[in-house]
């Protein structure tokens, strides 16, 4: 059957007609991360006059200084990294020996130990019940309680669980006959061969924990362990209706506009910088998850 | 009957003792599970007591479902509930269909330079915190130095205040997630229609289908069981909605329509320790959840064998 022809006329205006939808769709997905960039570098009094509405106006970086001369800015970035790596690493410690364990099918309990991850997604205590646990445990206001429990959630360690138990047996079998023990099992097969779905699982962690300010704004109480959504959210949301402080940042080279849109640019830069990874392995992550039972 | 428990103990024993470093390896992840996840449950008793931090859960008194009685008589918690179901019912109808529709369109876009350009955009959004998503929001919308009133102005219309009017809360909730998660959320149907036989379409070009007569009788009924899964989920989330959004975007102004369950448990119980009343409220709001999920799932097992579990 030859190709030719394939398409009648009004199969082409269609093809059209989606890819300009299409096309709207990506720029106004764009256009809210190019206004912020633009205000961000553009002078307070072109800002609030409305004068910057694609491009920038007064090309100045006054607002970027601004924020970078902020201490709390610097010690919100810092916290930010150390729950972003540190809780990353922590919950892959956790993790994934727990899901190698739960993939071995000759496990017994094994079952009840599924069942318990997985009632997890649909069942929780809430949020009081987690907080007044928290308190208990004299996890408030510690930077080792914020990591620690978040540690794990049911879906990241079912989609590992899915791939070990994925690995073929032969691998298993002949690691065995060298007489390795489980923990070199996993190791020194297991880990290597799951790869992508390892990396699937840090950068989900990753991302999520870059981006989480909640938690941080209920359990802790010192202004030195703050992360830096939580710094964003106490300038952008907390400040925006205080008009006061909103006019003692207006001068005429940055305002409080250009200043939180500088803010957030600096926030959203590491995100851009790994998206590129992410990409590469969440479609992966994913297709291999199939989040069942 | 006592020597087969011996026996049946024997063999657990056993099994331990050959097992003992997959057990070992299993153990954080356990004690993290109990530690984390249920032993917060016990708390849940606060729920059915007048609990007094000072007294502890133990030392508080039973009241039966006086929480609850309390809860529904409180005009501000009702309202909070309905919110919920609306904000949540309005999204099933208009931010449901947009993440298929985009996973069509991808699907019919020929150029592939331009499909992964633009799908590694619309992903994008996903990725950034919902802080950033709120500051932009505020961003655009403000009535002073925002896109929309400076298109508005100069177009003659009165600047419009989106985020202190309580009749604006919904769409710009709804809109700013649309934006948000819609592209995210298209990769699921994408990997549906990756999945449909490539034979199917070959016949029905041979019949002479057009392109829009093949989405709508072998793209759409195909991807039929993945639009069910993802609907089965989206009702069983139909009482929780994103109130780490909505409390970074509401204000009292606009309490009538933005204020939801979760919402009322972190005002009533973390900014005003009213424990006992916010737990029966996140309580209330868990056991409604967990029951939708169950008569989603059973109604779509009857009516379409299509099932989470």
């Amino acid at each position: 059957m030859a190709h030719f022809n394939l398409y009648s006329r009004g199969d082409w205006i269609f093809g059209y007609a989606n890819a300009a939808l299409i096309g709207i769709f990506v720029l106004s997905t764009l256009y809210p991360f190019i206004y912020i960039l633009a205000v961000s570098v553009s002078s307070g009094a072109a800002v609030t006059s409305g004068q910057v509405i694609l491009f920038p106006k007064d090309l100045t970086l006054a607002a970027y200084e601004f924020v970078l001369s902020d201490r709390l800015f610097w010690i919100a970035y810092g916290n930010t990294f150390i729950y972003t790596f540190g809780g990353t690493a922590v919950s892959l410690a956790i993790m994934i020996p727990g899901a190698y364990a739960l993939s071995r099918s000759r496990l017994r309990g094994r079952k009840f130990l599924n069942l318990m991850v997985a009632f997890t997604l649909w069942f929780n205590a809430g949020m009081i019940p987690f907080f007044l646990n928290m308190r208990d445990l004299g996890l408030l206001d510690s930077r080792f309680g914020l990591i620690i429990g978040f540690a794990c959630n049911a879906f990241n360690v079912i989609l590992l669980r899915n791939f070990f138990e994925a690995v073929p047996k032969s691998f298993e079998e002949a690691a065995k006959m060298d007489g390795a023990s489980e923990f070199q099992l996993l190791w020194k097969v297991f880990i290597p061969l799951s790869k992508p779905a390892i990396i699937t699982v840090g950068l989900f962690c990753i991302v999520s924990r870059w981006n989480s300010y909640f938690w941080a704004m209920v359990l802790l109480r010192g202004e030195e362990k703050i992360p830096l959504q939580l710094y964003l959210k106490r300038i952008i949301v907390d400040l925006s209706a205080n008009d006061e402080f909103a006019s003692s940042l207006m001068t005429s080279r940055y305002s409080f506009e250009t200043v939180t849109a500088a803010i957030m640019i600096a926030s959203i830069i590491p995100v851009l910088l790994i998206y590129p990874s992410i990409q590469k392995y969440f479609n992966k992550g994913i297709t291999l998850g199939g989040v069942k039972e | 009957m006592t020597s087969r428990m011996t026996h049946y103990l024997k063999g657990i024993g056993e099994d331990l003792r050959r097992d003992w470093q997959l057990y070992l390896l299993a153990l954080p992840m356990i004690v993290w599970f109990l530690l984390f996840l249920y032993k917060p449950m016990e708390g849940l008793q606060i729920a059915f007591k007048d609990f007094s931090p000072f007294r502890g859960i133990a030392g508080s008194p039973w009241v039966g479902l006086e929480n609850f009685r309390t809860l529904l008589e409180d005009q501000i918690f009702i309202r909070a509930f309905i919110n919920t179901i609306t904000i949540s019912g309005l999204g099933l109808i208009f931010a449901f269909p947009v993440p298929i529709i985009l996973a069509l369109m991808f699907n019919e876009l020929q150029n592939e330079f331009g499909r992964r350009f633009s799908q590694t955009i619309v992903y994008l959004p996903h990725f950034i915190s919902v802080v950033i998503v709120a500051g932009i929001v505020i961003n655009l919308l403000s009535p002073t130095t925002g896109v929309i009133n400076l298109i508005l102005s100069s177009l003659g219309f009165e600047p419009v205040y989106f985020l202190t009017q309580p009749e604006w809360f919904r769409s710009v909730f709804i809109g700013s997630n649309i934006w948000k998660e819609a592209g995210f959320e298209s990769i699921v149907y994408l990997a549906a229609i990756a999945g449909v036989s490539p034979t199917l379409y070959e016949s029905a070009r041979v019949d002479g289908a057009s392109r829009w007569q093949m989405i709508w009788r072998i793209t759409l009924p195909c991807i039929l069981p993945t639009i069910i899964i993802m609907l089965i989920i989206r009702i069983g989330n139909l009482v929780e909605v994103g109130f780490e959004y909505i409390i970074l975007l509401y204000q009292p102004a606009t309490y009538s329509t933005a204020d939801v369950v979760s919402t009322y448990v972190y005002r009533t119980g973390l900014q005003g320790t009213q424990y006992d009343l916010a737990t029966a409220a996140g309580l209330f709001n868990a056991v409604i959840a967990f029951a939708l999920v169950f008569t989603a799932n059973r109604i779509s097992r009857k009516v379409s064998s299509t099932s989470l579990w």
